[in-house]
């Protein structure tokens, strides 16, 4: 007992000191939920905070593109998608079960099924993955009829870029593809699985104005990233629409009426630069670049020898041909080396030093004035004045009429053309320049170059009382206007303009000119023009000594190109056009009827409103003014 | 004593106290579940009610019979040990557990008590000239290396740790001299490199992770770093029941077992985890209350026996989840989702109310009347 007692108080003793370290250890854990808890707890709070807050961009709808009218021209359809959580098929036999069920509802591949189950390998079991999209609303409806047979199967909508007019205005709207590394400017939106941007013409041009700016979704996650909900939502800014010149009929038209053709259509509205239509052709599908272009459908556009992929009104470059030739004129008459009714003899050749230069009439045009050689496209008249002139001087009126130069167009890629001079031959070629390619040029042809959107703005400014008008594609931006600009005057005399417009109102209406069978009947639409044909080929010595090789007789790429500018009404000009038909032979054959047909069409639809009186009165008030250097009655009177 | 003395005698505010705690552990487990009965808390309230009436079972035997069985109990969970260690190494890397019917058993968990009986056991009959020969306190120190080595082995550190300090600290009770001890953690100190070569991989990750934790944010010191953050911020007053962001989002790992008490603190703050602290508290200081109050050794070792075990449950889980010492899966009593642990603290607890109901019941070295 007594030993008992000594044991017991000892225990007593220790039992103490054990239960007052055990307190003494309590009260460090309290101490330390206190540092935790309360002096670091703001810090952990904001910890916690970032721990669960994640922010999602949401993309804004894409801006609607539209025609003059309000026609789009791009929008934006429901992209239905179908998505596939791993997770959720696991109570109906696994994914592959589930998108077998699925395959006999929608066409899925097995290359789809094989990438899906990838996929899910790689992927958390609750992220959806994309099985198929582009679904159309019948599929969507049938899956989800079956869809108690298809658990984990959802269907998503997104939005995805459409052409509704398919192949229609290609080259000008572009279309829109996945963001590729280049493309990244820190925009987070471009970072977004998925996301497309412009990547050429229209959508590339006002990428910024049509993309928005993106939202942002505060949403909740766990560790795992699985979503448990929305805390805040910010829409972001839909894209705004862009409404540009074009009138897609005309449009429509015009691709019809080009046809199988390679060629480039241009139509301007002469005093305001606004192009009505611009055709390129052929073209693609931009909806095929959006949805994933197939190796057949690339390979066929690649190896094209027309070339569908690109924009030839802005970047095919082209010999002007005769177009050129009212340039020529211009400056001849403006330098004053000869008048307008002085006569050049043609015979059908002239020669310089031991050369010698065609007309393209091998037994020559006879006698022939500035008007006769135009309406006529006598080359002999043009070798001489153009002799006389210098290339220089040529050079400097062409750049006046907007060839040579850069177009400040809002597309891109537009090419400048190339318009020789002295200094350009010596900086580009390293040699002296040769008279002899001064009398080439003067037919539009040599180093020459022009884009057909070039010549279109040219005619434009020919016919327009000589303002220099700018062509332009966009009419609004999120409905404020895109241009506004007061065209500068063209430093020509209205005199000398007018004499080039009447006479190019002879190449269609009077029976001498080389596109009289393109002329309209109809009074109030006539046309004037000029008909271009350029050679592609050299033609040798001893081919023209025998006999020069039809165009039917050659090879597609060896033909001439066939050219036409015009415009219309010849009373008071409203519309200018220019037609270049790659290798389509001569210019009055193939060129010349298609842009009659255009500017019928354009001016049967009377797209433009019809001019303020005045330009027109005062033509009749005093003819031959100097705001008035067109004359309908003079014009048609005098070549008729 | 009778039967109807010994209910007389049962300590009603023990059994509301451990009812109170119990119940927090409850509201844990529906809060885990987002709010649902299922699949935590209705399968916690069955474990508990059965953990209760063994408890009482436990509390109304003679603690004579514990006396005299105290070395049965101890071979026979020793034995399931080593099945646990044999039939661990035919099937998976880390068993812990086996079947016993249709429950599973964790033997390592019993063996806290039963080592804690052996233990009061031994010491009961011995004398105090006698306990410091080294003969002695030689059978102790086998007694608690067999079953802490044996656990260290499937790996389960937090277990070993305890079974070592609970057999550590009754050596203490029974009288050990204090240059024992001294001279038992300079030893310990030294075999520290040559221990360190018998921890299995992960068990070094995470010391060396608890020793700084911001090296491996994602991997190792995850845990670590999750559970300090749901923790602090619950502040003060906490984001309320349910509304831990931190543990309903799965930041947080093994919320419903060894991190109930991270999720209690973010969703009740430091309010919370003090009102629990002090429920503990309460328990130990009945605890120490009771060892003090009975007559016999055997029943004084075995209350302080269970008492600390009890305490270091409490202390190294909420220590681990604060980042104060590695995390070893050690779970906090009666909140911690789990059926052995639960089951092993009601056992303890019930020795515990047995040591008093007979409290004056005097008994000599084996059990026999004492006159």
């Amino acid at each position: 007992m007594n030993r008992d007692t000594d044991r017991a108080k000892l225990f007593g003793r220790r039992a103490a000191f054990l239960g007052v370290a055990k307190l003494a250890l309590l009260g460090g854990l309290a101490g330390r939920m206190y540092y935790l808890q309360i002096i670091e707890g703001s810090r952990y709070a904001t910890l916690a905070d970032e721990n669960r807050i994640n922010i999602r961009l949401l993309p804004p709808p894409r801006g609607r593109i539209l025609d003059r009218f309000g026609k789009p021209l791009a929008d934006n359809e429901i992209n239905y998608r179908v998505l596939i959580v791993a997770e959720d098929t696991e109570k109906a036999g696994g994914m592959k079960a589930t998108l077998e069920r699925l395959s006999q509802i929608v066409d899925i591949s097995p290359k789809d099924i094989q990438r899906v189950l990838r996929d899910a390998r790689r992927r958390r079991s609750f992220v959806p993955i994309k099985v198929v999209e582009n679904l159309t609303w019948e599929e969507v409806a049938s899956i989800q009829v079956n869809s108690p047979d298809l658990p984990g199967i959802d269907i998503d909508v997104g939005q995805s870029r459409n052409y509704p007019n398919g192949e229609t205005l290609a080259h000008v709207l572009g279309y829109v593809a996945q963001v590729s590394e280049t493309d990244l400017t820190g925009d987070p939106l471009l970072e977004l699985p998925g996301f497309r941007i412009g990547k050429a013409g229209v959508e590339k041009v006002h990428d910024l104005a049509l993309r928005g700016a993106g939202g942002t979704s505060q949403v909740e996650v766990n560790a795992l990233g699985r979503i448990k909900r929305e805390l805040e939502r910010k829409e972001g800014e839909p894209g705004v629409e862009v409404e540009l010149t074009i009138d897609v009929e005309l449009q429509k038209f015009v691709e019809q009426r080009v046809g199988e053709e390679s060629a480039a259509v241009v139509v301007l509205d002469i005093h305001t630069g606004e192009i009505l239509a611009m055709s390129s052709q052929p073209g693609f599908d931009p909806n095929a670049f959006n949805k994933g272009l197939t190796t057949t459908y690339w390979r066929s556009l690649v190896n094209n020898e027309k070339s569908p992929l690109i924009n030839k009104a802005l970047v095919g470059q082209y010999p002007p041909g005769s177009t050129f030739k009212m340039v020529v004129a211009l400056a001849a008459l403006e330098a004053g080396i000869i008048a307008p009714d002085q006569t050049v003899f043609c015979n059908g050749v002239t020669e310089l030093g031991n050369a010698r230069f065609h007309c393209w009439k091998k037994w020559g045009h006879g006698h022939m004035d500035m008007h006769e050689a135009i309406e006529q496209s006598c080359d002999i008249y043009f070798y001489e004045i153009a002799k006389r002139l210098g290339i220089d001087r040529i050079a400097e009126m062409s750049r006046r009429f907007g060839l040579g130069e850069p177009v400040d167009i809002d597309l891109p890629g537009a090419r400048s053309g190339v318009i020789p001079t002295r200094d350009w031959k010596a900086a580009t070629i390293g040699q002296p320049w040769q008279k002899g390619e001064t009398l080439i040029a003067g037919i539009g042809q040599g180093y020459v170059l022009t884009t057909p959107l070039q010549l279109a703005v040219m005619t434009a400014r020919l016919v327009n009382g000589g303002m220099a008008v700018q062509p332009h594609l966009t009419r609004t931006i999120g409905g404020k206007p895109a241009h506004a600009y007061e065209p500068a005057r063209i430093d020509v005399s209205p005199r000398s303009l007018k004499l080039v417009a009447d006479a190019m109102a002879a190449v269609v209406n009077s029976p001498k000119g080389t596109a009289k069978s393109s002329r309209i009947e109809d009074e109030t639409m006539k046309m004037g023009g000029k008909t271009g044909t350029a050679q592609v080929r050299r033609i040798s010595k001893s081919e023209r000594d025998t006999r020069v090789l039809k165009n039917e007789e050659l090879e597609w790429r060896e033909r001439d190109h066939a050219l036409f500018v015009g415009y219309a009404p010849v009373g008071a000009p409203r519309y200018a056009v220019s037609v270049v038909v790659e290798h389509g032979g001569s210019g009055s054959a193939a060129a010349a009827p298609i842009a009659r047909d255009v500017l019928e069409e354009v001016q049967r639809r009377s797209i433009l409103p019809p001019l303020p009186p005045k330009t027109v009165a005062s033509d009749k008030d005093q003819p031959g003014g100097e705001d008035s250097p067109l004359q309908a009655a003079s014009l048609t009177g005098r070549s008729l | 004593m009778t039967l109807r003395e010994k209910i007389w005698q049962i300590n009603w505010s023990l059994i509301l106290l451990i009812l109170a705690t119990a119940s927090v552990g409850f509201a844990m487990m529906y809060s885990a579940a987002n709010g649902n009965f299922d699949p935590w808390a209705t399968r916690q309230m069955a474990r508990f009610g059965v953990g209760m009436a063994i408890m009482l079972f436990i509390a109304l035997l003679d603690i004579r019979f514990w006396l005299r069985s105290a070395y049965l109990a101890y071979v026979v969970v020793l034995v399931l040990l080593i099945a646990v260690e044999v039939f661990g190494s035919i099937g998976m890397g880390a068993q812990r557990w086996i079947a016993v019917g249709p429950i599973q058993v964790q033997p390592s968990e019993l063996m806290k008590i039963a080592l804690v009986l052996a233990l009061a056991r031994y010491f009961h009959g011995i004398n105090l000239e006698d306990v410091n020969r080294v003969t002695s306190f030689i059978p102790p120190i086998i007694m608690i290396l067999m079953p802490t080595a044996l656990v260290l082995r499937q790996p389960d550190l937090g277990t070993a740790m305890m079974l070592a300090a609970g057999g550590i600290v009754l050596m203490f009770l029974a009288g050990v001299r204090l240059w024992v001890f001294i001279a038992g953690g300079v030893a310990a100190l030294a075999s520290i490199p040559i221990a360190w070569q018998f921890l299995r991989d992960y068990q070094k990750q995470r010391v060396l992770t608890f020793l700084d934790p911001e090296t491996d944010p994602l991997g190792a010191g995850y845990h670590i770093l999750q559970s300090k953050i749901a923790l602090g911020s619950g502040g003060m007053f906490g984001k309320g029941f349910l509304q831990g962001t931190q543990s309903h989002l799965s930041f947080l790992p093994e919320k419903q077992t060894d991190f109930v008490f991270t999720m209690l603190a973010e969703e009740f703050g430091m309010i919370g985890g003090l009102g629990l602290l002090g429920l503990y508290a309460l328990l130990l200081i009945y605890g120490v209350f009771i060892a003090m109050r009975s007559r016999s050794h055997f029943g004084r070792l075995l209350a302080m026996g269970v008492t600390v075990t009890f305490f270091l449950y409490v202390f190294i889980n909420i220590a681990m989840v604060m980042g104060l010492v590695p995390v070893v899966g050690v779970p906090l009593p009666l909140i911690s989702y789990g059926g052995t642990a639960m089951l092993t603290l009601l056992m303890g607890f019930g020795l515990l109310m047995c040591v008093y109901i007979h409290r004056d019941v005097p008994f000599g070295r084996r059990g026999e009347e004492e006159t």
